[in-house]
């Protein structure tokens, strides 16, 4: 009974980690209606450009939010000046471009920084707080991608910028019809998705220690909760990484062995879609012949 | 088709045949593998080009046919030429089963469900109860086949020829399937799938059938591919072959079968371009490559040539 | 007329030996140059390796600067090949076709040699010195151009099972391993070791290169009972696994292979207090180790970095590795001659007799013979004791 509640303390907090990037899956979905494979990338090179800032005397927290605002600024470049000129071609030839934003990024920060393991520091203080099941760090993240969780929440429902946002994805030209820049509001999507990242990244990055291909294995996890959870909802995006996160470790730890728990876990998600397409808290389309 | 694309063929033809005697046998053996992804991209573009059901899994399709080749050849000693039928048979297969829970998903959904099998299917190549056929960690080394007959041409040669042989033979039957009805009802359930059932179309069953029948192109070109590196291991075939199969057929054209040859000298020419330019970081190049394609050419090379073609004939026609 | 023995006279008398010695080339050598090729995962999953290419071709790039090797230069071609076999087929074929290089050194990783081992030995150029450790590559009789260089996983493996049988009989071994033939090989030498006594062993799990985490492996292996760990896993897992025993409070007897004993780019990232009594053997010294803080050869090699590869990690034993294998390989040529044809450059390799490069640790040396085409095989015990990797027991192996 013990091993098996470690387990799950220890796959919720692997979850945490699912969950603070299908946060910003979520976000660039809502925003876009696209899902940017970059986005692991994107949030890795902002966590490297906080190490940066870091090893050169800032303290935690000042690092901490500038990276948010350098993260954002380069989610809004990229946004304007490489996935603008596409706006208008077939959806595949996008997700080449953000294929290629992918190797990109990752080409780029091995050459600068070297493959080598990082450390990265956590704010949070290190004596174990609950016991040896999970670290203080592993529960601080988790808690930060709730705040995270909470404000996406608020934003987009109650804020009219959160909704112009919405609107601008859903329905383009009736949203341009009432006078919102629909232009911005992508890039502005990109922005917030991109600082969504970041914070996830340098949340991560303690626990699986920073390098270049720290990002690679938990996308596939992130897609795959954000889908199980709802795509357009982040709440569900949440529960879906911490789903993901604890199916995950009891597969392997006591039904099928660390040899298949990826392929089982994903069967059984592509199970759950099959049976409820539009995810566990998802909204279900009715789409009008 | 007109005259003037049958000449074009012939020629385009001609120069395939007379390739191998022209060139080092590194350059035949990479032509070799350009006429391998063209079949692939060909399989890949029916079902997402033509009928719009995105797969970011399709190298697993290739994986199975690459192994199939290797079991076969290895453990039974089976002529190389014989395997290909059974790769194609045997994704067939796969593929319309796999196909057949993907009618229930869409877009994001299944690209989702195809990227599971493609993350998945090197676990199950390692899985250990099934070391004893797949080799395992190891993976499974092959002979290369001899020229029959003792030609006086080399093993390389000789497999290209046979490659091109089965080339020609596969885009011959996808021109002709994409042309008529089959390819109609396709392209019908891609842009407007409520209609297509309404007017009588099966898209339960054509849209099973096209899974299948792309991952048979693409088991086929997998086995052929394993033959001419002469090995497969779980390592081959991870999940960026898959991407890159999708790009190939997004630079190469959607919807297009020359944009499969196009798509399948990309991928195989295009990395080590890249390479050369920048030894620090050869994939950002590649990147940058791939972005600039995107940018000038958005319907694919097929795409670019079409439209170039037609401009010229306008200018012809307007004077 | 007695011109012409006059002549011939005249000619051996002035003739100086090493005229006399001929030069004799393959393709890829000549007076002025020596073409050497090789892959390397320079992008893909294995990347974090691609730095021993780089430290390789810096260290030639300082040997051409100091004059060469019997006056030639020495050509690095080395190829990306991410770790994928088909790409590593491809880019052999055009270092051998193509570039005409005279051998192929230091390919790196199990699958990719495995997938270029019979073409090399049918087109008889040397693969030489592959950066892999398993056991396959030292059969001269069926693959006499192919050679490993490093001590082989499954030796090492069954040096750790002969330390347990002989300190703790009663161990109950857990084992975490990578799921690929680098983590097998491994696992096997220790399954080898223990013969019989394999039952000791209660739990083995394995984990994928593309797992964000090992952690929930780490808690299996606690919940199963072991008080023995053998940690077969790659840097960046090794610095988790080891933190994360500690953090759960689990303290095994602990084994780590020797991939992942870098002070620098494990021990440190997982925090050295959590890594003290750790065992695992070694055949280098390791570059941030206080002990040889004032040593000549770290010296020379961090020298030979801050000129030659300045972007490169000082931390990262890959490095020194990199120096190492290529020095090796230095002597190789330098044995050769002017017989620079393939076939002398595997005799050259396989007549090794007690050569050390200064970097490996007291008491390492390479041995090679005509049935023996592993050079190092002899490793040495170390423990971490905190601060330094502390050398225990005797030099094991050959």
């Amino acid at each position: 009974m013990d091993a098996f509640l470690h387990q799950v303390l220890a796959g919720l907090a692997t979850g945490g980690i699912y969950a603070s990037l299908a946060l910003a899956l979520v976000m660039i979905y809502q925003s876009t209606h696209l899902v940017n494979f970059a986005q692991g990338e994107m949030a890795m090179f902002a966590t490297y450009i906080a190490w940066t800032l870091i090893n050169a005397g800032m303290p935690y927290w000042p690092a901490f939010l500038l990276t948010v605002l350098l993260a954002f600024v380069l989610g809004v470049v990229i946004e304007r000046v490489i996935i603008r000129p596409v706006e208008n071609a077939p959806v595949l030839a996008v997700v080449v471009i953000f294929i290629a934003l992918l190797v990109i990024l990752n080409s780029v920060t091995g050459w600068i920084y070297s493959y080598t393991i990082k450390t990265f520091p956590s704010p949070f203080p290190p004596e174990p707080i609950f016991g040896k099941y999970m670290s203080t760090h592993e529960a601080g993240a988790i808690g930060v991608t709730l705040v995270v969780l909470v404000l996406l929440y608020l934003f987009f429902r109650f804020t009219p910028l959160g909704l112009a946002l919405r609107a601008a994805a859903q329905n383009p030209d009736s949203a341009r019809l009432v006078g919102i820049r629909v232009g911005w509001m992508l890039a502005l999507g990109w922005g917030l998705a991109a600082a969504i990242g970041g914070i996830a990244g340098m949340m991560v990055a303690p626990i699986v220690y920073l390098d270049p291909n720290m990002m690679g294995g938990i996308l596939l996890y992130a897609f795959a909760a954000a889908l199980v959870g709802g795509i357009d909802n982040p709440w569900g995006a949440v529960a879906g990484g911490f789903m993901v996160g604890v199916l995950e470790n009891v597969l392997g730890a006591f039904v099928i062995g660390n040899e298949l728990k990826l392929v089982v876990a994903l069967v059984l998600i592509i199970g759950v879609l099959v049976v409820r397409p539009s995810g566990f808290f998802g909204k279900v389309l009715v789409t009008r012949v | 088709m007109s005259r003037k694309q049958l000449i074009l063929i012939a020629i385009v033809l001609l120069a395939a045949c007379a390739l191998p005697l022209l060139v080092s046998n590194y350059r035949v053996f990479q032509f070799n593998l350009v006429l391998v992804y063209a079949i692939a991209l060909l399989g890949l573009n029916m079902l997402t080009g033509y009928n719009g059901q995105i797969s970011l899994g399709h190298g697993a399709f290739y994986a199975i046919g690459a192994y199939c080749a290797a079991i076969l050849m290895d453990k039974y000693g089976v002529p190389y030429w014989a395997t290909l039928p059974v790769a194609a048979a045997v994704c067939l297969v796969v593929g319309f089963l796999f196909g057949l829970p993907a009618l229930r998903l869409e877009g994001l959904y299944l690209a989702l469900a195809t990227f599971a099998l493609g993350v998945s299917l090197p676990h199950l190549l390692k899985y250990h109860h099934l070391e004893k056929w797949t080799g395992g960690v190891q993976g499974i080394v092959i002979a290369k086949p001899d020229p029959p007959f003792g030609l006086p041409i080399n093993a390389d040669q000789w497999l290209y020829y046979f490659t091109l042989a089965v080339t020609v033979v596969m885009f011959v039957l996808a021109w002709n399937m994409l042309r008529g009805r089959i390819g109609r009802a396709l392209m019908a359930i891609r842009d407007q799938h409520i209609a297509a059932e309404a007017m009588g179309v099966n898209t339960a069953m054509v849209k099973s059938l096209a899974f299948g029948v792309s991952a048979m192109y693409t088991g086929v070109a997998g086995a052929l591919g394993a033959i001419a590196i002469q090995f497969v291991a779980p390592d081959s075939f991870n999940i960026f072959l898959s991407i890159v199969l999708l790009i190939g057929i997004v630079i190469g054209g959607l919807a297009s079968i020359s944009g499969a040859i196009y798509g399948a000298l990309f991928i195989q020419f295009v990395p080590n371009v890249a390479d050369e330019i920048s030894k620090a970081a050869p994939w950002a190049i590649f990147g940058i490559f791939l972005i600039g394609f995107v940018y000038v050419m958005p319907m694919g090379v097929a795409g670019a040539v079409r439209m170039a073609v037609a401009r010229l004939a306008r200018k012809a026609q307007n004077k | 007329m007695k011109l012409v023995p006059i002549a011939a006279l005249l000619a051996v008398a002035f003739a100086s030996p090493a005229a006399l010695a001929q030069k004799k080339y393959d393709p890829g050598a000549n007076d002025k140059e020596i073409r050497i090729g090789n892959t390397n995962p320079y992008s893909g999953p294995a990347s974090a390796y691609g730095t021993i290419g780089k430290s390789i071709g810096a260290y030639f790039k300082m040997v051409n600067e100091q004059g060469g090797i019997n006056g030639r230069k020495v050509v690095w071609v080395s190829y990306d090949d991410g770790y994928s076999p088909p790409k590593t087929v491809e880019m052999v074929r055009k270092l051998v076709e193509q570039d005409q290089v005279l051998f192929v050194f230091q390919t790196l990783g199990t699958p990719p040699n495995t997938a270029i081992h019979k073409y090399m030995n049918m087109k008889k150029v040397p693969q030489l010195h592959v950066a892999t450790g398993a056991t396959k590559w030292n059969d001269p009789k069926n693959f006499p151009w192919t050679m490993g260089w490093q001590p082989n996983y499954q030796t090492e493996g069954r040096i750790y099972a002969q330390h347990i049988l002989s300190t703790n009989p009663k161990a109950k071994i857990g084992i975490l391993y990578q799921n690929d033939d680098y983590g097998k090989d491994y696992l096997k030498g220790m399954k080898d070791g223990l013969g019989d006594k394999a039952g000791m062993i209660v739990r083995e799990v394995s984990y994928e290169v593309t797992d964000p985490t090992v952690d929930s492996q780490i808690v299996q292996l606690q919940a199963s009972g072991a008080d023995t760990f053998f940690n077969i896993t790659t840097p960046k897992f090794a610095a988790q696994a080891i933190r994360k025993a500690y953090d759960i409070g689990w303290k095994p007897a602990h084994y780590l292979n020797n991939v992942s004993t870098s002070i620098g780019s494990v021990l440190k990232p997982a925090g050295l207090e959590k890594s003290v009594g750790l065992i695992s053997t070694q055949y280098l010294k390791d570059p941030l180790d206080e002990q040889w803080k004032d040593d000549a050869s770290i010296k020379e090699w961090r020298a030979f970095m801050a000129k030659y590869y300045p972007e490169g990690n000082l931390a990262d034993g890959s490095n020194l590795y990199g120096y190492t294998v290529a020095q090796t390989l230095h002597q190789v040529l330098k044995q050769a001659g002017n017989d620079l044809t393939r076939a002398n450059i595997m005799k050259q390799a396989a007549a090794m007799k007690g050569y050390r490069a200064e970097t490996m640790l007291p008491g390492i040396r390479i041995n090679t013979d005509g049935g023996d085409f592993a050079p190092i095989e002899s490793v040495q015990l170390i423990r971490f004791d905190g601060q330094q990797w502390k050398r225990f027991g005797q030099i094991m192996g050959k």
